[in-house]
């Protein structure tokens, strides 16, 4: 005990420059087991969260990269889809125009030629009927004539023959003085 | 003890190197003391730390993980990238354990019921200068080869020959004493008077509050010094954490560095 006193006495009375034994064999093995600890464990883990961020950052961006690059493709598919539906449009509306005016000049063929044929036809019958006017009218007026002239002559013309002798040459008079 | 003396001759007993002197906690044994324990609670409390903080080593991390994180990319980036360049990341386990243990056994300065800086006596600090003397001499070595890099020290190339009089004694004695002194000196010197500076005005400002009345009022001044040093010492605990592990880099960085 009393050398216990003294000792502590000797390192009181001691410069605080003259380092412990004790001190730097405690500091040795304490820092030199945390460093094991530090090395063998703290840094691989550390290290690995960086490693694992750094993928996780750069697989996000690459993901969103690519997510890009579709959106831009299925952009560009919808575009060339369109301009495709706007040129079919087009299209589709000149057929339909030179349809229409096909359409309509065919139509126009149709109602000339079928006038053609009204107009053809009303002639034909305004011809039919005035022949047929014609010859009921020399008959008639053969008949008026006749019957007018023996009226006048007081002499029957019974007789076919001298009848229809008178007749033609009154019509052949009429016609001459026509 | 001191409380001892200051009872027995009624005086002020001023704060010295006696205040670093820790009876053992138990027993007899000069191994047992305050310091001691200190330094392997520390190694100890950063190990525990670390190891939790990254155990899950989660893309997205913890607020313990992110806190681990930054101190650890802290010295990866700035004390070891910046400084050491393209060899750096040898040596991170070792910068990483440095900083941390000193840091910590520093603010056991201030932390309350313990405020006693373990780097304040100097076995630890000298323990710490080993290892890095110790590294800093053997890269370099292994690097260059034992003889190129004696000769790289004691004859720096670009000078005249008549320099190398003066130059190389002086270039011996920087790289194999006044580099590893200094390094333990300067952590040493830094916590034993920052512990000194608070002892003065918080055991002065305790001895003033025991006494006549008018020191009795004076006492809160010295009480509140003592409060404003202990953020000075806190900011002073943490430069020197990371003094001396640059320090450290920088000698690493000059050993396997191409040119001297």
């Amino acid at each position: 005990m009393s050398t216990q006193i003294l000792l502590l006495a000797s390192e009181e009375a001691g410069l605080p420059i003259i380092p412990t034994l004790t001190e730097v064999i405690v500091g040795l093995v304490a820092f030199s087991l945390l460093f094991i600890v530090m090395k063998s464990k703290v840094v691989p883990r550390f290290e690995k969260a960086f490693a694992d961020r750094t993928d996780a950052i750069q697989g996000g961006m690459e993901r969103a990269e690519q997510a890009q690059a579709e959106a831009a493709a299925a952009l560009k598919s919808y575009q060339d889809q369109l301009s495709d539906a706007r040129g079919e449009a087009q299209k589709l509306r000149e057929e339909a125009r030179a349809q229409g005016a096909a359409i309509i000049e065919e139509m126009r063929t149709k109602a000339q030629e079928e006038a053609n044929r009204i107009t053809a036809a009303a002639r034909a019958s305004i011809e039919a009927e005035r022949q047929q006017a014609v010859t009921s009218l020399m008959q008639e007026v053969g008949t008026i004539a006749t019957n007018l002239a023996s009226k006048i002559v007081g002499e029957a013309l019974d007789d076919q023959v001298r009848q229809s002798r008178v007749v033609d040459r009154f019509l052949a008079d009429l016609e001459g003085s026509k | 003890m001191n409380a001892s003396i200051l009872l027995a001759s009624g005086g002020f007993v001023s704060p010295g190197s006696h205040d670093f002197v820790f009876k053992p906690v138990f027993g007899t044994s000069i191994l047992f003391t305050k310091p001691v324990f200190q330094a392997i609670l520390a190694a100890i409390l950063v190990a525990v730390f670390f190891l939790i903080s990254s155990k899950k080593a989660a893309v997205v991390p913890s607020r313990a993980q992110f806190f681990g994180e930054s101190v650890y990319s802290f010295v990866k980036k700035d004390l070891g990238e910046d400084i050491i360049g393209h060899e750096f990341m040898k040596f991170v386990p070792f910068l990483f354990t440095l900083f941390t243990f000193i840091i910590v056994n520093n603010i056991f300065g201030i932390v309350p019921f313990m405020q006693f800086p373990t780097m304040s006596r100097f076995g630890f600090p000298v323990a710490l200068m080993i290892f890095t003397y110790v590294i800093y001499h053997y890269v370099g070595i292994r690097k260059h080869g034992l003889g190129k890099y004696l000769k790289d020290i004691a004859f720096v190339p670009g000078v005249p020959k008549w320099i190398y009089v003066i130059l190389t004694p002086l270039e011996i004695a920087t790289y194999f004493i006044i580099r590893p002194f200094t390094l333990a000196i300067r952590l040493f010197a830094n916590m034993f008077a920052g512990h000194l500076l608070l002892l003065v005005f918080i055991m002065g400002g305790d001895y003033m509050l025991h006494n006549s009345m008018v020191l009795k009022i004076m006492s809160p001044l010295s009480f509140g010094f003592g409060i404003g040093l202990t953020f000075f010492e806190f900011f002073i605990e943490c430069l020197q954490a990371y003094i001396f592990t640059l320090l450290t880099a920088l000698y690493i960085a000059g050993a396997i560095a191409d040119e001297h």
